[in-house]
């Protein structure tokens, strides 16, 4: 059988980003939520606060670390498989990423050793200003890599010369038509995941009995939150698939699963598209609906895959169904913020056994969403790189064989699957320890810069709880 | 305006490169000797004695990477595409040192393998990173701006050489710098083995000497014929290989090590003296190379402002982590 070097390196990219992605959308919730706590207990001395803060920020020790690990190889992969891309989009690409590692430093170097290991060496106020000049960075962070992609995307501000881009205006290319609807959108996905997820762990917590104060307040802020913003998150993201409507059409055409262009289009609850005969089995369909959001009219038409030859169409299946996983999961979301509110209003929200165990099995869903959602926006550009200008076999590196692709796809899966399972297991159980008292928090910590898991002191196995003096 | 840009950008991506070999190699040298050191608190103190810094050190290595797409993408993408399995050996060496390092000390039962991991990814990674440099002195098949060559190009006999070379490089650095953060046996058997490894770089470095002129016809004119001056290198790098030994021999605890670092810099310089202007040998120059110009400088912008940073932020962990690492001194 011929390896295709094209197919396998779309794979092991899209491994490689999906895997680094889970990382940073749950720390960006988090950092902000840390920054939240510290001026919560800056401004009331409530130690709740302030213990909460110390968990939450041993959590987010971990997967910033993780998240790290797998940035490093991100930031090769570009040269590795897309050289002739790189080649091309390095004028503009090239600032961006290194601006996105540069923010990462720059935040590393001056402030997140102050958070994680300043408490009580340096001043109360010193310490919230480090907190949330954390959560801004990994905003900034976020703005270049986001601004990147949306380029990407929806490229403008630049003039191509002999097969170069060379960028005629930089306000133009950063804030490209897509990018403000994926910067919100993003950073929304990101707070709910840090929602989620912390609403999940303290109903874990509550379902034991342990914490049971500090755990309430943090449930109860989380679900405030999420009650105002997994419904903008839907909104959000229907002016988001509005502007895809406008500039990449066959997406949204993907996404829709609508093979022939037509008004009145109706909305596929369940189908399955099937690429090579151009049409869906087993659809189950609300008429008009699809033609009314897109268009916000009953008889609107709505662009179908027919408008492109046949060899510019995404996979039509994944997208679809990648999209139908994102929306399913927004909606059960709304649905967990709105049994929330109702369960708080008749008092019972922090006793009900079902809707706690609901918000633990919850903890997964934004991840999913997200990468779904990922899955939806990335593949839906298929077969183009930069949309309408280059496709991925041009950006492919040329010299690059089947085998070579190969050998670091299963390369890439092996040792992300070790970091994975070793991240994992070590992340539950500094979960599972929960909040410590307060006299074993201070003690041993060394007067010295530090990396980001030394602010974690759980050990690794069973077998040295009492041993190790950490 | 006179200042040229791609000079400045070639400087920092040049300082960038040096900054990571020092700072990484000691502690990747480390890693290389880890299987050597006689009893478990030996290694205990080893890894304690860069456990603080090392991620610190691996900055450079990032800001390299994305540096080079932003300023010099032909670079970026010629030698990614040249070096993909090696590229790839050396990331997943990173990975696994990397989270040695954080487990290794929360762990007792399973702590032999954190052990395996820290050796192992330190070694395939220095091999790697040591064949690139003899890639690099090969030069590479480039037609049109694109790679042309094969998937294992890089890997020949002088590549494989200049491979140990660096593990040996790297492994004394990591022994002088033991020297200088440890005491008692631990110190001892660092001193022992320095002379060792400073007779294999020497080794190694007078064969690739000798070698270099065969593979590379304009290295060879550069040496022989055009400039005389550029055997000042080699010339102070022996001086320092001496100094060193001397250093050594009178149990100096410092010197060493500064020794060591100045036997990489001027061995540094020399290969950039050899090649310079080329950045992709044998033909593209740092012009050819460089992005457009209004890139270079939007990027400037931001890199003269966080380099500082950075340098401040290292200058300051080592001077917090100054003085001896004891044995049983707990690093958590
Ligand atoms: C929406 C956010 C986001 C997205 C889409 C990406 N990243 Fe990222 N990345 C971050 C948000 C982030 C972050 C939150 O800023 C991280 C997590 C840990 C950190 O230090 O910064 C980070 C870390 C991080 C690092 C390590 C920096 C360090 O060592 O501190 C690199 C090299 C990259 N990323 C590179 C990439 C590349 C090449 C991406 C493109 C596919 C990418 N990231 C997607
Ligand atoms: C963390 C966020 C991101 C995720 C989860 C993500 C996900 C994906 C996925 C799933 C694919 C595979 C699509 C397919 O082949 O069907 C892909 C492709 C790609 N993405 Fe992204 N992406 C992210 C951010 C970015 C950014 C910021 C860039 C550029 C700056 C980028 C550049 C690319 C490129 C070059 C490909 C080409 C390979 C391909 O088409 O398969 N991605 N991405
Ligand atoms: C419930 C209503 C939602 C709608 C209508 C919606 C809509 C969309 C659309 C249309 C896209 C593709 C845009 C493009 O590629 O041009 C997208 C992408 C995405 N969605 Fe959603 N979404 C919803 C919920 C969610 C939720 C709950 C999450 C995660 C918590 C999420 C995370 C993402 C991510 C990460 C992307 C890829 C990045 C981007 O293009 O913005 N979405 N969404």
């Amino acid at each position: 059988m011929e390896l295709d070097p094209l197919l396998l390196s779309r794979l092991q990219f899209a491994f490689v980003v999906l895997f680094h992605a889970i990382f940073p959308v749950f720390t960006i919730g988090l950092a902000s939520y840390i920054a939240l706590l510290h001026g919560l207990f800056y401004k009331t001395g409530n130690a709740a606060w302030d213990r909460l803060a110390l968990f939450w920020t041993k959590v987010f020790a971990v997967v910033f670390g993780m998240g790290v690990v797998s940035g490093i190889v991100m930031s090769f992969q570009f040269g590795t498989n897309w050289s002739n891309f790189s080649q091309a989009t390095s004028n503009f690409l090239g600032p961006m990423l290194s601006y996105e590692v540069l923010t990462a430093f720059f935040l590393e170097a001056g402030f997140l050793g102050v958070l994680l290991f300043g408490r009580h060496k340096v001043p109360e106020g010193a310490h919230l200003f480090a907190a949330l000049m954390v959560a801004l960075g990994t905003f900034i962070s976020s703005f270049w890599i986001l601004a990147a992609n949306s380029w990407m995307q929806t490229p403008v501000g630049y003039e191509l010369i002999d097969g170069q881009f060379h960028i005629t205006s930089w306000s133009d290319a950063i804030f490209n038509p897509s990018f403000r609807y994926r910067f919100t959108h993003m950073v929304v996905a990101s707070f709910l995941t840090g929602g989620f997820v912390v609403a999940g762990v303290s109903a874990w917590f509550l379902l034991r009995q342990r914490d049971v104060e500090a755990n309430k307040k943090a449930l109860s802020m989380c679900l405030w939150m999420l009650l105002f913003l997994a419904p903008a998150q839907a909104l959000i993201g229907d002016a988001h698939g509005l502007s895809t409507l406008e500039h990449q059409p066959t997406k949204v055409a993907a996404m829709e699963g609508n093979w022939e262009t037509q008004s009145g289009a109706p909305l596929l609850l369940f189908a399955l598209p099937d690429q090579n005969a151009q049409t869906n089995h087993f659809e189950l369909k609300i008429p008009h609906m699809a033609s009314l959001i897109l268009t916000h009219s009953f008889d609107g038409t709505v662009p179908g895959l027919n408008e492109v030859s046949a060899d510019e169409r995404p996979p039509v299946f994944i997208v679809f169904w990648a999209f139908r996983v994102m929306i399913g999961l927004g909606v059960a979301m709304i649905a967990m913020a709105l049994a929330g509110l109702a369960l708080r209003r008749s008092g019972r929200v922090y006793q009900h056994p079902l809707y706690l165990k609901t918000l633990v099995g919850m903890i997964g869903a934004p991840f999913v969403a997200v990468l779904a959602g990922w899955i939806v926006t990335e593949s839906g550009r298929a077969p183009w790189l930069v949309y309408g200008v280059m496709t991925q076999a041009e950006g492919l590196t040329p010299s690059l064989t089947g085998g070579m692709a190969l050998f670091t796809l299963i390369g890439y899966m092996a040792v992300y699957a070790v970091v994975f399972v070793v991240g994992i297991y070590y992340l539950t159980r500094v979960i599972r320890q929960g909040m410590l008292p307060e006299a074993d928090q201070i003690h041993g910590e060394v007067e010295r810069p530090n990396r980001p898991f030394s602010a974690v002191h759980t050990p690794f196995d069973d077998n040295d709880l009492q041993g190790d003096k950490s | 305006m006179n200042l040229d840009i791609t000079l400045v950008w070639a400087g920092i991506i040049g300082f960038g490169v040096i900054m990571y070999v020092l700072m990484d190699g000691f502690d990747l040298g480390l890693g290389i000797l880890y299987p050597f050191a006689p009893d478990e608190t030996s290694r205990d103190v080893m890894m304690n004695s860069v456990a603080p810094i090392w991620d610190g050190n691996e900055t450079w290595l990032v800001l390299g990477g994305a540096g080079l797409l932003g300023a010099f993408p032909l670079v970026y993408s010629v030698f990614l595409p040249a070096l993909y399995i090696g590229v790839f050996l050396m990331l997943a060496g990173l990975i696994f040192r990397g989270i040695s390092f954080e487990f290794r000390f929360k762990s007792q039962k399973n702590r032999h393998w954190w052990n395996r991991a820290f050796c192992w990814g330190s070694i395939v990674a220095a091999f790697a990173q040591g064949a690139v440099v003899g890639a690099y002195i090969q030069g590479f098949p480039v037609e049109d701006r694109v790679y042309v060559g094969g998937p294992f190009d890089w890997l020949t006999p002088f590549s494989v050489l200049t491979g140990f070379g660096l593990m040996a490089g790297y492994a004394l650095l990591g022994a002088t710098w033991l020297i200088l953060k440890s005491e008692g046996h631990v110190q001892d058997w660092a001193y022992s083995i320095t002379p060792k490894l400073l007779l294999g770089v020497l080794v190694v470095f007078g064969v690739v000497s000798l070698w270099t002129p065969l593979v590379s016809v304009d290295v060879r004119e550069r040496w022989l014929e055009q400039i005389h001056l550029i055997w000042i290198f080699p010339i102070l790098a022996m001086l320092c290989a001496a100094a060193l030994y001397r250093a050594v021999k009178r149990r100096a605890e410092g010197r060493p090590f500064i020794m060591a670092l100045g036997l990489f810099i001027f061995t540094y310089l020399g290969m950039i003296a050899s090649k310079w202007p080329v950045i992709v040998p044998p033909n593209y120059t740092i012009w050819d190379a460089a992005s457009a110009p209004e890139s270079q400088v939007f990027l400037l912008i931001g890199t003269v402002f966080v380099i500082p940073i950075i340098l401040a932020y290292t200058t300051w962990s080592y001077w917090v982590f100054r003085g001896k690492v004891k044995v049983g001194d707990g690093y958590h």
